[in-house]
């Protein structure tokens, strides 16, 4: 575990990470995981973010190592997609019962992994530790070492018990897990001035498929996603891509930076959610292929590509305006995400009557304030009984959150759109931006909510307003 | 009748099994304000939260000890202390539910003695009730950790029977895992009927049956009540429903003396005959009107749905009461049960009407459904489904990709009925259409008829 140790110092300690950066050296040294408090907490393990960075790698078998618990209440649960193989879509677990916790599992995880290679001969196995294998002791490098020095395949060890912290570190400790096994273990078959890394995008609800078809148009090659859609032996042969885009959340920033250290791959950070964002996105990408040999025209073809679409998304997104003016937004998301849709919104002619800012950093703080001008109210934590004061006073009219904070609006029967991971669709991109306005139009301009807010015949005639002052 | 066998796999494939706490958290669920609580790794909390909220779609109240390595080597006590007091504060709860998990089973933790000194150190807190229970999730399965719970909530809230003796009456009914929130009101239209006053203890019917409250609740929204488990004691009969609640109904019976009697099952005719024979017996109330009705109306579903029920092959993997209930009622309706898979022994096992039983997973159901008509089983099984080609009716927790989970009704004269629809539209909809060639003998190639044909 000493290890393990180690690894979340030097995770906690990332000179590529702003927040970080910004902070005194003896915060620093504390890391940037919040004490967790018991009783009052929200969110998921470092197994599950590792699990969540690792899993949208589709050939290979995603094996847990713990009991029923850590796979079987949680498996199939995200919407990564695949463009091919559908092997990470099926559930490995070793299903850990008292035998091996009284003898150890180690022989038993061996066993599961031949199982494994026999039965689905796939590109890797991924084998994750969970919180139970690491408090017996099952020596997981040794077991994926002996696995694949005899099966002759890799066999890669996750060790990141879900214990050691929250989902986001867990997201870092995959990355170091990428760093340390899979990339630069294997030489592309060709490579081109062309070739570009996106780390940090896991392709939910086919999101990268939102953006590609414009990387393809302008000649760009996705070399590696790491790691939506993404195959081993892409990951593998990703340090011989030319530049990279880190992906607006900074769950995966050690893997640009080392990236950029070991290789000498530049990066940037950017995100793919709103038009400027996207079309910031496309010119970095643009700029930083040229900086590393790319032909020169590549910037007059990107150019020329991002004020079609541009053009192409506002034209798009016109019809909804005059449904869309004056509505009042609530938005709940993980934070930095936060002031990139913003502007798409703005420009629909939606108000944002709030936004948290609980993930966001001080630089992140800024850009909302200046987007947002005065009307804007910036929470850093709101207690679900606030929100469903807030939604039930109708101080706004659509809320955009993640699946946590769902029912606090339906129950409070105001429209709701999940914009977090879970969600099925995609907001990626030029399109995503139209998608996502074209949802918000349709979630408030449903028949429902007129319907189910009339109180029953048989109680008084109180208005709807009347109620929710009552009720507060 | 059933040989019951056990997968010899080191490695569990698309698993069917959930995990005791989680099973025992639902349970909890079942009760109005209460917070449940999982003694572990705030994952465990995390995915059983979301596992409900998608299944049924609505706010789920779990909460977590949050453990991290550190305090898991030195001990959860603070933990725990630290977790009842902030939801305490927070939530306002009349009960909270601690369930253990591996975390804090492998460590060892006394969860008993870390409860008699939290009481101690926080008279404060004396008006919420705490009850735990040891659920690793190691051993046994969700089915296991929910008639823990309910033993456990049996053992330590119904109170001893007053002198006044016992309400004629009332009856508490014990339900296992397998019911739904619809399940339990169609339960509670039928006892009322005879003018029984039925507890249920869980109640999922007031908490999970989706409905919208007035105000904003952060515990359960509903669900029986403490008073209501208290006074368990002076009802007449103990109904438990599934072999799941035996213990639960056994440790009623000796605490309080109220008498119980077991149903295996409450889908199918003959089952909810002998329900309705034992009801007009203990109410002393004939079997009223509209059940007689309901009960031709079932015999007539019978006959019109028969044709499509008969001989067809049924792959399920279920827990065993739900694999149970299905098993038979299936292979009441002439069905052949060609693969039964689960997640727990169960004494129920050996006697499904089929070949063998496995304890095992989604991959062993896929790898026995190849050729049957339909597959039944939870959410999970759908890529099975997919890759075989076979239509899938979902059952049990968790139901994902449907709506609707918590309303699905099988229990009753009328539960069975709407069933026999569903499942039987299944059927009709993936009838085979005939062909030019459907019944055309296989042109073999030694045959000197041939021969001579193309010669």
């Amino acid at each position: 575990m000493s290890d393990l140790h180690a690894k979340v110092q030097q995770v906690f300690d990332e000179p590529g990470c702003s927040t970080n950066q910004a902070k005194l050296t003896r915060d620093r040294k504390k890391g940037c995981s919040k004490l967790l408090a018991p009783g009052a907490a929200a969110g998921g393990c470092a197994f599950d973010g590792a699990k969540i960075a690792l899993q949208p790698i589709t050939d290979v078998a995603h094996l847990i190592h713990g009991p029923i618990a850590c796979e079987g209440n949680s498996w199939d649960g995200r919407g990564s997609k695949s463009s091919s193989s559908q092997l990470y879509r099926t559930s490995f677990t070793t299903d850990m019962t008292e035998q091996d916790i009284v003898f150890g599992g180690e022989k038993h995880l061996y066993k599961a992994i031949k199982e494994i290679a026999e039965k689905y001969n796939p590109a890797a196995v991924f084998v994750y530790q969970t919180c139970i294998s690491a408090m017996i002791g099952d020596d997981l490098e040794a077991v994926c070492k002996a696995a694949a020095r005899k099966l002759g395949m890799p066999v890669i060890p996750v060790n990141v018990p879900g214990f050691v912290g929250s989902k986001n570190l867990g997201n870092k400790l995959a990355g170091e897990v990428l760093l340390d096994h899979v990339i630069g273990t294997q030489e592309p078959e060709d490579t081109t001035p062309y070739d570009i890394n996106i780390i940090g995008e896991y392709n939910l609800s086919g999101e990268l498929w939102q953006v590609r078809p414009l990387l393809d148009e302008l000649g760009i090659r996705i070399l590696a996603c790491i790691s939506g859609d993404a195959k081993y032996h892409e990951v593998a042969r990703s340090h011989r891509a030319r530049a990279a885009m880190m992906v607006c959340s900074k769950a995966m920033i050690n893997v640009a930076r080392k990236m950029e250290e070991r290789y000498g791959i530049p990066y940037f950070e950017g995100s793919f959610y709103g038009i400027s964002d996207m079309s910031d996105a496309l010119r970095n990408i643009a700029r930083l292929l040229v900086d590393r040999g790319a032909a020169i025209e590549l910037l007059a073809r990107t150019e020329a590509v991002i004020a079609r679409e541009e053009s192409r998304a506002w034209q798009r997104i016109a019809p909804y305006r005059p449904s869309l003016l004056g509505k009042r937004v609530l938005l709940f998301t993980g934070g930095v995400k936060s002031w990139s849709i913003v502007a798409a919104l703005q420009e629909a002619g939606l108000i944002i009557a709030g936004t948290s800012v609980k993930k966001s950093t001080p630089g992140d703080k800024e850009r909302i304030k200046e987007l947002m001008k005065d009307d804007m109210h910036m929470f850093d934590d709101l207690k679900p009984r606030e929100m469903y004061k807030m939604l039930k006073d109708a101080q706004v009219d659509i809320m955009l959150s993640g699946g946590r904070s769902q029912f606090v609006a339906l129950k409070a029967k105001m429209p709701w759109l999940d914009i977090n991971q879970e969600r099925h669709e995609a907001y990626a991109g030029y399109e995503g931006v139209v998608a996502l306005v074209r949802e918000i139009a349709k979630a408030l301009s449903n028949p429902i909510w007129n319907q189910i807010r009339k109180p029953a015949p048989w109680e008084n005639t109180a208005t709807l307003n009347e109620r929710a002052i009552h009720i507060a | 009748m059933a040989k019951v066998i056990v997968s010899r796999k080191q490695c569990t494939v698309n698993p069917l099994k959930m995990s005791q706490p989680i099973g025992a958290a639902l349970a909890f669920m079942g009760v109005e304000g209460t917070m449940p609580l999982l003694h572990g790794a705030q994952g465990c909390t995390s995915f059983g939260l979301v596992l409900f909220v998608r299944h049924f779609r609505e706010a789920i109240p779990l909460q977590t000890t949050a453990m991290s390595e550190v305090a898991t080597v030195l001990g959860g006590f603070d933990n725990v202390e630290q977790a009842i007091v902030n939801i305490a504060n927070r939530t306002h709860p009349r009960l909270i539910g601690i369930c253990t998990t591996g975390v804090a089973e492998v460590k060892g933790d006394d969860l008993k003695g870390f409860l008699k000194l939290i009481r101690a150190n926080h008279p404060e807190l004396g008006h919420i009730a705490l009850v735990n229970v040891s659920t690793p999730d190691f051993r046994g399965a969700f089915q296991d950790g929910w008639s823990a719970a309910v033993t456990h909530m049996v053992e330590e809230l119904v109170g001893t029977p007053m002198l006044e003796g016992s309400f004629s009456r009332r009856v508490n009914v014990l339900p296992g895992c397998h019911l739904t929130p619809g399940d339990i009101d169609e339960l509670r239209d039928i006892f009322e009927s005879f003018s029984l006053d039925p507890f249920f203890l869980p109640d999922l019917s007031g908490s999970l049956d989706g409905h919208v409250p007035a105000e904003f609740t952060p515990t359960t929204l509903g669900g029986i009540s403490l008073e209501h488990i208290q006074r368990m004691g002076s009802a007449c009969w103990t109904i438990a429903i599934g072999e799941q609640m035996r213990g639960a109904a056994i440790t009623l019976e000796h605490r309080t003396g109220v008498p119980y009697k077991l149903f295996e099952r409450l889908t199918g005719l003959s089952a909810n005959d002998e329900l309705m024979g034992f009801l007009a017996q203990i109410s002393g109330v004939p079997v009223p009107r509209n059940y007689r009705r309901l009960r031709s109306q079932l015999i007539d579903a019978m006959l019109d749905g028969h044709f499509y029920f008969g001989q067809k092959k049924v792959a399920i993997a279920a827990e065993p009461d739900l694999l149970s209930t299905l098993a038979h009622w299936l292979s009441e309706m002439g069905c052949e049960i060609q693969a039964a898979v689960t997640t727990t022994p169960s004494p129920v096992l050996e006697r499904i009407p089929s070949e063998e039983v496995l304890i095992g997973d989604l991959e062993d159901l896929e790898s026995r459904a190849v050729g049957a008509d339909l597959i039944v089983t939870h959410s999970h099984g759908r890529q099975a489904a997919e890759r075989l080609g076979i239509p899938h009716f979902r059952v049990g927790i968790p139901i994902f990709d449907r709506l609707g989970a918590g309303h699905q009704v099988t229990v009753g004269y009328r539960g069975t009925r709407d069933l026999i629809c569903t499942i039987g539209n299944i059927f009709l909809a993936n009838g085979h259409e005939p062909t030019p060639d459907t019944w055309r003998q296989p042109v073999q190639e030694t045959s000197p008829l041939v021969q001579l044909h193309i010669a």
